[in-house]
């Protein structure tokens, strides 16, 4: 019983200690003067890593998830005669819930393992060790930029999400189902808010940018230096990113309800 | 190994994507942007009773939207709702003995204000107030009252 | 300024990893403008050894100076000015596996100095050249074999003009003929520049034709230190099996372990 409770204690104060250094290494990556001559390439290099090369995959959920959302959404509201509502239904699941978080959850599996894989294995080939030894700072280097290349291209991916949902739930309610088109926009225009519906997702998105990338790179940072080491890493962040952008979500969206 | 000048071009089409997004579910989406300051013109209408009209619903002409609420207050004295509205400058062409009421989209519908025009020469200008007004039809109200009278009027 | 004559002083350090002690009490001096070369069985903390000089690595106590600048008591920063005037070489390569031969080679220069393109071209293909690669320049790291990613690898720390170079077994993986180059190409950086070369090993024969002083490490102590022929003919048990390769002698050829007779249950 008492190694029990001992394990438990030991346990706590590792992920406490874990959680300490990652903040830490976060400190070190945030507070530096930017350099933006040396820097600009790299983080241009890295938000096409990062978030060009998410973007096919975002594109086409959120064409799908629009049209499902369309599909689903008039099947009921047609019980009540209130299909013209569709397009407020629609929007403004997208805008507040489903364009944050699914993207951020697409994101930490396309853009968050690839960043991981990719620093877990510069560590384990000694890329990043001789980096050091060759008097180049590899958080400068190799964190900073992928860093700010995750926090920037979550936010664009996401508002892409969100109108692209919307014409896809169009596709379906206005082109398939025969919604009238001006209904269909007037009845979202009165209802969604630019401020509490659409800003509020951004920032969401903002927030969940930058702890998926934060656990992306902290973890590829330091990986185990072996190849199933970078391979649990990379599951990790995916595990840990998914975790933290859905419990993060229920923590934002209860503080904008509350009056924000 | 894509060429460093496609990487760039492809990063810049990548952050306006983004910013067209942004503005396009600013204005297509939240109907923003299209009733700012600039180009509209401010009028008010008291009503006894608003219902469940909420700030930014579209004001309205035989059906077609001209501007939209900005704001809804309490008028200490009277206990009348003053509800502000944006019209669109274009839409300048309202006599001053037109009537405002709040009406819904549909039985489950937002409400919105449609406003009924006059037959005077003299024109609604900014800062403007609508006198004639109906007030929304309150379900709850209506089934309690035997006779219904639509029109009470106001002052 | 009179230089010292010493470049790399090492003061009883001890060192572990997590249980394992790999040095306990390591005093080693290298110096200036001479080769010298550390040897020992594979595990004995060779390569750790180096970190510990490049700082990588903080040792439990004792202190290590380069250039009479204790190395652990550095700022970040002064650390990393430290470090430019060191070459490492890893045993891996551990070239960056994203950009091509040219562009390895050319990182330190990018990323320290301004130098016009054409100028920095001119001095990768330079070091290049040296190592016999100059053919291969447009190449990525995947497609070359371990000996030759070594050489990509000895070209890019040479490039900044290290005082300091260390070498961690610049002969494994070699052929014979690359290696007799390779071998040259120390003799001659250090003869004609002046580098301070460490070259950690366990090629014996190969390093010992070229050191200046040798250095034997085992069990995390200093075996036997010495000019190669005194090490060669050394009578200390330690280092006469390693240079002469024994099969039997004091070395553990087990890792410590309990007794076997218990461990099979007898």
């Amino acid at each position: 019983m008492i190694n029990r409770i001992q394990q438990l204690g030991a346990m706590g104060i590792q992920t406490f200690g874990r959680i300490g250094i990652s903040g830490l290494f976060l400190l070190r990556v945030i507070f530096r003067w930017p350099r933006v001559i040396r820097t600009l390439p790299l983080l241009i290099d890295q938000i096409y890593v990062v978030g060009v090369l998410s973007l096919v995959i975002v594109v086409i959920s959120s064409l799908f998830i629009g049209m499902v959302l369309g599909l689903q959404g008039y099947n009921i509201l047609e019980k009540f005669g209130a299909t013209p509502q569709l397009g407020q239904l629609v929007a403004l699941s997208v805008t507040r819930e489903l364009g944050p978080v699914l993207t951020a959850l697409l994101f930490a599996g396309r853009a968050g393992s690839a960043l991981t894989a990719e620093i877990g294995l510069m560590q384990t080939t000694e890329q990043i060790s001789s980096m050091e030894m060759m008097a180049v700072d590899p958080l400068w280097r190799v964190i900073y930029p992928r860093f700010w290349a995750g926090f920037i291209s979550l936010p664009i991916l996401t508002v892409i999400f969100m109108i692209i949902a919307v014409y896809g739930s169009y596709l379906v309610g206005v082109d398939w189902l025969g919604i009238d088109p001006g209904q269909f926009w007037s009845n979202m225009q009165a209802s969604v808010n630019f401020r509490i519906d659409i800003l509020n997702g951004v920032i969401k998105s903002i927030v969940f940018g930058f702890v998926v990338t934060w656990i992306a790179v902290y973890q590829g940072f330091y990986t185990k230096p072996t190849a199933e080491g970078i391979g649990r890493a990379t599951t990790k962040t995916v595990v840990y990113a998914s975790l933290a952008v859905l419990g993060l979500d229920f923590m934002l969206t209860a503080f904008m309800l509350g009056g924000w | 190994m894509v060429s460093r000048r496609l990487i760039e071009f492809l990063v810049g089409v990548f952050i306006i994507l983004g910013v067209a997004a942004l503005f396009l579910l600013s204005l297509r989406v939240s109907g923003l942007s299209a009733y700012s300051a600039h180009n509209t013109y401010k009028i008010s209408a008291q009503f006894s009773n608003i219902g469940d009209l909420k700030v930014r619903a579209p004001v309205k002409v035989a059906g077609v939207r001209i501007g939209e609420v900005t704001g809804i207050t309490l008028d200490k004295k009277s206990y009348k709702a003053v509800v502000a509205m944006a019209i669109d400058k274009n839409d300048n062409n309202i006599p001053t003995d037109s009537s405002a009421s709040i009406l819904s989209a549909s039985l489950l519908g937002s409400n919105y204000i449609s406003i009924n025009p006059g037959f005077e020469d003299e024109m609604l200008k900014s800062g403007g107030v609508i006198d004639e007004t109906n007030s929304a039809v309150i379900l709850e109200n209506l089934l309690g009252q035997a006779i219904f009278k639509p029109k009470d009027k106001k002052k | 300024m009179v230089q010292s004559d010493v470049m790399v002083d090492i003061n009883d350090v001890y060192f572990s990893r997590g249980e394992r002690e790999i040095f306990s009490g390591v005093d080693l001096t290298i110096r200036r403008g001479k080769i010298t070369a550390i040897m020992g069985p594979s595990g004995s903390g060779k390569t750790t050894l180096l970190k510990l000089i490049g700082a990588q690595l903080t040792p439990d106590s004792g202190s290590i100076f380069v250039d009479k600048i204790d190395m652990h008591s550095l700022s970040h920063k002064a650390l990393y000015k430290m470090r430019q005037k060191m070459g490492f070489l890893f045993q891996s390569g551990a070239l960056f596996t994203n950009i091509n031969v040219f562009e390895n080679v050319a990182f330190p220069l990018r990323e320290h100095t301004n130098l016009p393109e054409d100028m920095i071209r001119d001095l990768v293909l330079v070091q290049l050249e040296a190592v016999g690669l100059r053919g291969a320049r447009d190449l990525m790291p995947a497609e070359l074999s371990g000996g030759m990613a070594h050489r990509v690898s000895l070209a890019r720390s040479l490039i900044m003009n290290p005082e300091l170079m260390m070498y961690d077994e610049p002969f494994t993986g070699q052929d014979p003929i690359t290696m007799a180059r390779l071998l040259q190409l120390i003799k001659k950086l250090n003869a004609i520049l002046g580098i301070t070369s460490v070259i950690v090993s366990h090629d014996v024969v190969e390093t010992a034709g070229i050191a200046d002083y040798i250095y034997i490490i085992a069990n995390g102590k200093i075996v036997g230190e010495g000019e190669s022929e005194k090490i060669m003919n050394d009578n200390n048990p330690w280092v006469k099996q390693f240079v002469h390769g024994l099969a039997d002698g004091v070395m553990p050829f087990h890792y410590p372990a309990n007794e076997y007779k218990e461990d099979l249950g007898l």
